[in-house]
C-alpha cells in the first residue's frame, strides 16, 4: 500500500519494507500482530480450560457414572465412560495450571499489555520488536508442550497445579508425576522464560518510549496496572523458575532439596534433609504474586473502560494509582498464608495474617473509587462496561472471603475446603476473566477493525455472570460443611451427602456457563471476517490509541507520534461541547488541567 | 442416564443458541449501523443490573435456606471451637453486611445512572474526604479483626505441656491414617521411616532398642478421652497429607521428613454429639437422602445405608490417586471407657513378630 510508504520513515524499529505472509502473520514483531497472536493462543487454551472444568464438574455432581463425554474425550482414562481418579486429578491439575498461566496470565496479559502500551503511550512499537516475538514463540513452544503433556502414557501431571513434592516428585507416588510431570515442569520453564522476555519488554517500553507530553502521572490506569505487572512478574517468577529448576533436580539428579525420609512402595528413599515446606515457600513466593498478575491488568482495563463509559474521570486517579502500587507491594510478603497450616512456625502466621489482612485496604478503595465513578454517570451500557461491572461485584463478593481465608486461625478449618475454591474463583479467576472479556469487548475493534455484535455480547455477559453466581456462590456453602476440594467423588463420606445436590446445582450452572462461552466464541471468530466495520472511536474514548487509524499500520500513526496535553479522564468537562476530550487535544486559552 | 440427559441439554442449548443468532441476526437488519449501545440497551441493560442484584440476594438467601446448617460454624466438639466459631460468626457478619451494601451501591447505580442522550455526566474526579473515609474505616475494622484473629491462633497454636496432654501420634501414608499412643510414660518412641520393616511388622518404623517405644500402641482407630488436652505429633512416610478434623476445628499437613503438631481438647463425647438436636436432624436429613439413595449403595455394598454420626479424620492435601478415601474414625469417649479400649490394644512389643 503506497499510502503506508510514506510512514515508513518514521519507523526505526528494523521494519521488513517487503511483507510476507511469514513475516506479517507468523514471525511478526509488531505489537498489534503479537497481541492478536496471544489472544487467539490463550482462547484455544482456556477452551482446554474451560472444558476440562465441566468434566470433573460432571464427575463430581454424577460420580462414578459413566458418561458419554467422558468416553469420547479421555479414551482409556474413562472405561466404559467412567472416569479414572487419577485423569480426575490431572484434569484438576491442568485446568488450574491453563487458566492460571496460559489464558489469564499471558492471554490477558500479554494480549493488552502488547496491543495497549505502545498504543496507549505513544510509541510506534515495543522496545524491542524481536524480544517480543520471541516473548510470543516461547509462550507458544510452552502452550504446546503443556498439550503434549495430556497424551503421556502414564498420564499429565496430577499433584494440583501447585505441584506440590513429594507427590510431583516422585513417580511411584502418581503415574502422573512421571513424564506428565517432566513436560508439565519443562513447560512451566518455558513459560516463565517467555513471560520475563514480555515484562521486561513492558517495563523498558513504559519508561522510555512515552510521547511528548505522556508523563507517568497522565499515563492511563490500564498502562499503570500493566506496567506494575511486569515488576511484579520480573520480581517473582524467577523464584519458581528456581523452585521448577530444583525440582527437576530432585527428580532427576538424585538432589534433596524438597524430599526426605521416604518409605514408599516398600523401599526407603534415599532422600534426606530436604523439605517440602522450602518447594512451598519458593511456589507461593510466585504464586501469590500470580493472583495479581492475573488481577491488576483486569483492574486496569476496568478501570478504563468504566471511566469511558460512564463519560466521567475515573475517581481518585491518584488513589487507584496508589492502591496499584501498594496492592504489588504487599503481594510480595503475604504468600505465606498459603502455608498456615503447612507446618511452619505458627508466630510466621501471625505475621502473614497481618500483611495479608493489610491488602483489603486498596482493595476497598479502588472497589468504592469505581463505584463513585459510576455515581452521576451517563454509562453507556456496551458490554464491555458490562463486564466491567460485573468485574467489580464478583471481585467484591470474592474479596470479601479473603477476611476469612487470611485470617490464620480462621484459614484452620477451611483451608483446602470448597470455600477456598470458591473464594479464589470469583476474586481473580471470574474477576480476571470478565477483565478479559471486556477487554476484548472494548478494544476488539481498534484490533481488528471490525465490532462486535452487541446483542450476542449482552447474552454472552448475563448468562455469563448469572452462572458465575449459581456456581461460586453456593460453593462457599459447600466449603463452610467442610467438603474437601480435589476429592474425585464425596460418596465415601456419608457425612457430605447432603451436599450432594448442590453439587449437581453447581455442574448445571457450570455447563450452561461453558456452553454459552460459544456464544461469545461464534461473535468473536465471526466479526474478525464479517463484523461491521468500526468507525474511528467509536466509544468516544480519550486515550491515544483511538487517534491512530483504523487501518493497521507499522508504526502506528502515520506522520508524527500525537502529543499529549492532558490526562486520559477528561470526559464530560465543564467548558468543552463534547463529553469526551482526547488528550492529544492541547488545553484551550485559560483551561487548567487538573491537578492530581 | 446420566449421559443421555447431557447430550439432551448440550443438543437444547445448541438449538437455542442457533435460533437466538439467528433472531439477532434478523434484528440488524435495518438498524443502526453500530454496535454502540443505545439509549434503549442502556435501559434494558440498566434494569437488568437491578434483577441482577436481586438474583445476588436471592441466591444468597436461597444458599442460607438449602445449605445453612454450617456445621463448621456450630456445635464445636473441641476446647477453642467456640472461640474460633465466634470470630467466624463475626467475621461472617461484617462480609455480609459490607456485601449487601456494596453490591446494592454498585446495581443501583449502573440502573440509576443509565446512559441517556444529551445528558452529561458530573465531572467528579477526587474527593480527599470520602476517599479518607473508605480508606478509614476498612483500616478500623480490619485492625479489630486481625487483633481477635491474632489472639485467637495464638491461643490455638500455643500448646501448654505442663497441662498434661495425652500425647498421640498421627501417622499418614498413602492411603491411609494410623494412631501411635505414647503409652503408660506419655512419651513417644523414637521412630524413623528407615527403620520401616514390615518383616516384623514394625510399620512405623520405630526404634525397637528406644525403651519409650516399647509401650507404645498403633491402632487404626482414633480414641480419645473427653476433656483431656491431646497434643498430635504428626509424621507422614510419603507425601504431604493433611490431617482435617473439622469438627475439633483442627487441621495440620503431616510433612515427610518432619514432625508437625497441632493440639486441642474434646469437649463433646461422640455419644452426647449424636445426641444433639443440630446433628438428629442433620443425620435424618442424611438418611432420608441415603434411603431414596438405596439401591445404588446397596449395590456398592462397602457402606450401610443408614448413617450414624462419627467424629471424622479425613486428608486434606491432594495426595494421589485413592486421596478421597483417606480418613480414619475418631471418636470421644470417657476418661474410663478409653483406659478400658487403651488396655485392649497390643503394646509395640507384643506387636513384634518374629521376635
Amino acid at each position: 500500500m503506497s499510502a503506508h510508504a510514506d510512514t515508513h520513515a518514521h519507523d526505526d524499529h528494523g521494519h521488513h519494507h517487503k511483507e510476507t505472509f511469514v513475516t506479517k502473520y507468523i514471525f511478526s514483531q509488531d505489537h498489534k500482530m503479537i497481541a492478536k497472536q496471544y489472544l487467539i493462543t490463550g482462547t484455544i487454551m482456556g477452551v482446554i480450560g474451560v472444558l476440562m472444568s465441566i468434566m470433573f464438574r460432571m464427575q463430581i455432581a454424577w460420580p462414578e457414572e459413566p458418561n458419554v463425554l467422558f468416553e469420547a474425550l479421555l479414551g482409556k482414562w474413562a472405561p466404559e465412560g467412567v472416569m479414572d481418579a487419577d485423569i480426575y486429578l490431572a484434569l484438576v491439575t491442568i485446568h488450574g495450571t491453563i487458566m492460571v498461566f496460559f489464558v489469564l496470565t499471558a492471554g490477558l496479559s500479554g494480549t493488552f499489555s502488547n496491543l495497549l502500551i505502545p498504543l496507549q503511550i505513544g510509541a510506534r512499537d515495543m522496545a524491542s520488536g524481536f524480544l517480543n516475538m520471541v516473548s510470543y514463540w516461547l509462550f507458544f513452544l510452552s502452550s504446546v508442550v503443556m498439550i503434549i503433556s495430556l497424551f503421556v502414557e502414564a498420564g499429565p501431571a496430577a499433584a494440583g497445579w501447585t505441584i506440590y513434592p513429594p507427590l510431583s516428585a516422585l513417580p511411584m507416588a502418581q503415574g502422573g508425576s512421571g513424564m506428565g510431570m517432566t513436560l508439565w515442569l519443562v513447560s512451566m520453564a518455558i513459560f516463565i522464560a517467555s513471560s520475563l522476555l514480555g515484562s521486561l519488554n513492558y517495563i523498558v517500553t513504559v519508561i522510555n518510549l512515552r510521547t511528548k507530553g505522556m508523563s507517568m502521572t497522565r499515563l492511563p490506569l490500564t498502562i499503570w496496572a500493566f506496567f506494575v505487572t511486569a515488576i511484579i512478574g520480573v520480581v517473582s517468577f524467577p523464584v519458581l523458575l528456581s523452585a521448577a529448576l530444583l525440582l527437576i533436580m530432585d527428580r532427576s539428579f538424585g538432589t534433596s532439596f524438597f524430599l526426605s525420609d521416604i518409605f514408599i512402595q516398600g523401599e526407603v528413599l534415599h532422600y534426606q534433609g530436604g523439605s517440602p515446606v522450602l518447594f512451598e515457600h519458593l511456589f507461593w513466593f510466585l504464586g501469590h504474586p500470580e493472583v495479581y498478575i492475573v488481577l491488576l491488568p483486569a483492574l486496569g482495563i476496568t478501570s478504563e473502560i468504566i471511566a469511558t463509559n460512564s463519560r466521567k474521570p475515573i475517581f481518585g486517579y491518584r488513589a487507584m494509582v496508589m492502591s496499584i502500587l501498594a496492592i504489588a507491594f504487599l503481594s510480595t510478603i503475604v504468600w505465606g498464608h498459603h502455608m498456615f497450616i503447612s507446618g511452619m512456625n505458627p508466630f510466621l502466621g501471625s505475621v502473614f495474617t497481618f500483611t495479608t489482612l493489610l491488602i483489603a485496604i486498596p482493595s476497598a478503595v479502588k472497589a468504592f473509587n469505581y463505584i463513585t465513578t459510576l455515581w452521576k454517570g451517563n454509562l453507556q451500557m456496551n458490554p464491555a462496561m458490562l463486564f466491567s461491572i460485573g468485574l467489580v461485584s464478583t471481585f467484591i463478593t470474592g474479596g470479601l472471603t479473603g477476611i476469612i481465608l487470611g485470617d490464620s486461625a480462621l484459614d484452620i478449618n477451611v483451608h483446602d475446603t470448597y470455600f477456598v475454591v470458591a473464594h479464589f474463583h470469583l476474586v481473580m479467576g471470574i474477576s480476571a476473566l470478565y477483565g478479559m472479556f471486556a477487554g476484548i469487548y472494548h478494544w476488539f475493534p481498534k484490533m481488528f477493525g471490525r465490532m462486535l455484535n452487541k446483542n450476542l455480547g449482552y447474552l454472552h455477559f448475563w448468562v455469563t455472570a448469572i452462572c458465575a453466581y449459581g456456581v461460586f456462590f453456593p460453593m462457599h456453602f459447600i466449603g463452610m460443611a467442610g467438603l474437601p476440594r480435589r476429592y474425585y467423588t464425596n460418596s465415601n463420606f456419608p457425612l457430605f451427602d447432603d451436599t450432594a445436590n448442590a453439587n449437581v446445582v453447581i455442574t448445571i450452572f457450570a455447563i450452561v456457563g461453558g456452553i454459552f462461552q460459544l456464544v461469545f466464541l461464534w461473535n468473536f471468530f465471526y466479526s474478525i471476517f464479517y463484523g461491521k466495520r468500526t468507525v474511528q472511536n467509536p466509544w468516544r474514548s480519550n486515550t491515544l490509541e483511538w487517534t491512530a487509524p483504523i487501518e493497521h499500520m507499522h508504526g502506528n500513526w502515520p506522520g508524527e507520534i500525537p502529543h499529549v496535553h492532558r490526562w486520559a479522564y477528561d470526559y464530560s468537562k465543564p467548558g468543552h461541547d463534547e463529553d469526551f476530550v482526547p488528550q492529544n487535544v492541547p488545553l484551550y486559552d485559560g483551561e487548567e488541567e487538573l491537578q492530581h | 442416564m446420566t449421559a443421555f440427559l447431557t447430550i439432551i441439554i448440550v443438543i437444547f442449548i445448541a438449538v437455542a443458541i442457533w435460533q437466538m443468532v439467528k433472531i439477532f441476526d434478523l434484528a440488524q437488519v435495518g438498524a443502526s449501523n453500530d454496535q454502540v449501545a443505545t439509549d434503549k440497551d442502556n435501559k434494558i441493560n440498566g434494569y437488568l443490573m437491578m434483577g441482577f442484584l436481586v438474583f445476588i440476594y436471592a441466591i444468597t438467601i436461597a444458599s442460607f435456606w438449602y445449605l445453612g446448617d454450617l456445621p463448621l460454624m456450630s456445635n464445636s466438639a473441641s476446647e477453642h471451637g467456640p472461640q474460633l466459631d465466634n470470630l467466624m460468626i463475626i467475621s461472617m457478619v461484617i462480609i455480609f453486611i459490607v456485601q449487601t451494601f456494596t453490591q446494592f451501591l454498585l446495581h443501583y447505580f449502573a440502573y440509576k445512572y443509565k446512559g441517556e442522550k444529551g445528558r452529561k455526566a458530573l465531572f467528579y474526579a477526587d474527593n480527599n474526604t470520602l476517599e479518607a473515609i473508605w480508606t478509614f474505616i476498612p483500616v478500623i475494622v480490619l485492625a479489630g479483626l486481625i487483633i481477635y484473629g491474632l489472639f485467637t491462633w495464638t491461643s490455638i497454636m500455643n500448646i501448654d505441656e505442663s497441662e498434661d496432654p495425652l500425647v498421640v501420634e498421627l501417622y499418614a501414608q498413602q492411603f491411609n491414617w494410623k494412631a501411635r499412643y505414647a503409652g503408660d510414660d506419655n512419651v513417644l518412641g523414637m521412630a524413623n521411616v528407615r527403620l520401616i520393616d514390615n518383616d516384623r511388622a514394625n510399620i512405623l518404623g520405630l526404634d525397637e532398642s528406644d525403651p519409650n517405644a516399647q509401650d507404645d500402641v498403633i491402632t487404626t482407630e482414633l480414641h480419645l478421652p473427653v476433656g483431656r488436652p491431646v497434643l498430635f505429633k504428626m509424621r507422614s512416610q510419603d507425601v504431604l497429607h493433611s490431617a482435617y478434623m473439622p469438627h475439633f476445628r483442627a487441621q495440620m499437613n503431616c510433612v515427610p521428613g518432619m514432625i508437625t503438631q497441632f493440639g486441642f481438647t474434646p469437649t463433646v463425647t461422640t455419644a452426647d454429639m449424636r445426641k444433639n438436636p443440630d446433628i438428629i436432624e442433620k443425620v435424618e436429613n442424611i438418611n432420608a437422602i441415603r434411603t431414596k439413595n438405596r439401591k445404588e449403595i446397596e449395590a456398592k455394598g462397602t457402606q450401610e445405608v443408614i448413617y450414624e454420626f462419627d467424629y471424622l479424620l479425613l486428608c486434606n492435601k491432594i495426595c494421589g490417586k485413592s486421596h478421597y478415601n483417606m480418613q480414619m474414625k475418631i471418636i470421644v469417649e470417657t476418661q474410663e471407657e478409653y483406659d478400658a479400649w487403651i488396655k485392649e490394644q497390643k503394646t509395640f512389643k507384643n506387636s513384634l513378630t518374629n521376635n
